[in-house]
């Protein structure tokens, strides 16, 4: 079994206004070393290896439905799970 | 002229969707499940607002690979009339139908209220009735309707009509360019945030929105019935 942890964040061209109204709550809390805020989404996915590679299964998925590429990138690392 | 309403989980304007077409603009109309197989015997596909599947990942995300999500492409590439409200319009550019993508709104703020629309084209099968920069006013309802798209997109857009509405005044989402609505290139599919169907009759404070639907009969009128 394969753990895939998949980090979905909005593109660096794209405003993300949760992580602007974030940034300013550390503001005003005097945290002025913050100089930007991006929130995203993580996902773990867990996989049982088929006859199709796990890294071109993760990325098809993320292209068709966990990330939208317009707006969106994706990282993603693929480890061993530990199984009981 | 025969309307199909397509029901997902969530959905939640189908009801304002059936009666919009049915008792104000005496139109047929059919609520379609999410996992039909045929709309071939439809001849407009009316994507309502809500919530489907609970906006879960992304709004629209799931909600477009349904199974009638395979059936409203092939409607659209028939050049069939395919109109995506709120949830609708979200659902429409997941599905790749339209371009660009919905970020959340600027103030992070749900919106609902009614605005003011300007009709920037009325040369398309939606929007007849309607002047040039006519305002209109129609009531919004959503949290992530800002929509957004890259330079080259909105040039497409703009340069071809395609722009159909826009915000009048303050901008309610941070939506690029104040877009409220836009087509395909073939003009038969358009998806608004606003939302026509809860603005068709004055009782309602508004009946602006008949007649986009008034719109789409008669261009259906125009092409598909011989009068003698």
């Amino acid at each position: 079994m394969m753990k895939v942890k998949i980090h979905v964040t909005l593109r660096e061209s794209v405003l993300d206004p949760q992580g602007t109204a974030v940034k300013s709550s550390l503001h005003a809390m005097n945290y002025h070393e913050v100089q930007d805020v991006r929130i995203g989404k993580y996902l773990e996915v867990m996989i049982e290896p088929s006859d199709r590679p796990v890294e071109e299964v993760v990325k098809e998925m993320c292209e068709k439905l966990l990330a939208n590429t317009v707006i969106e990138d994706y990282e993603y690392e693929v480890e061993e799970a530990v199984t009981r | 002229m025969k309307f199909a309403v397509i029901v997902f989980p969530g959905s939640n304007c189908d009801i304002d969707m059936f009666h919009a077409i049915k008792d104000e603009l005496g139109e047929e109309a059919e609520y379609v499940w999410h996992d039909a197989e045929d709309l071939s015997g439809y001849d407009g596909i009316l994507l309502p607002g809500g919530f489907s599947y609970g906006d879960y990942l992304r709004s629209g995300s799931i909600a477009r690979f349904s199974n009638v999500m395979k059936e409203v492409v092939k409607a659209a590439e028939e050049g069939k009339p395919v109109l995506g409200v709120c949830n609708g319009f979200q659902i429409l550019l997941e599905a790749g139908l339209l371009p660009g993508a919905m970020l959340r709104n600027k103030e992070l703020k749900f919106m609902c209220r009614t605005v003011g629309l300007v009709v920037e084209n009325p040369n398309t099968m939606f929007t007849s009735a309607y002047s040039e920069n006519q305002v209109i006013q129609i009531p919004i309802a959503h949290g992530e309707g800002n929509y957004y798209c890259d330079d080259a997109v909105y040039n497409e857009l703009k340069e071809n009509g395609r722009i159909v509405f826009t915000y009048e005044g303050l901008n309610p989402n941070g939506s690029l360019g104040n877009i409220a609505g836009i087509t395909n290139a073939k003009g038969n599919v358009l998806g608004m945030m606003p939302h026509p169907e809860r603005a068709v009759d004055a009782l309602l404070g508004s009946a602006d929105g008949l007649s986009l639907f008034q719109s789409i009969v008669k261009h259906w009128r125009d092409s598909n019935v011989i009068t003698a």
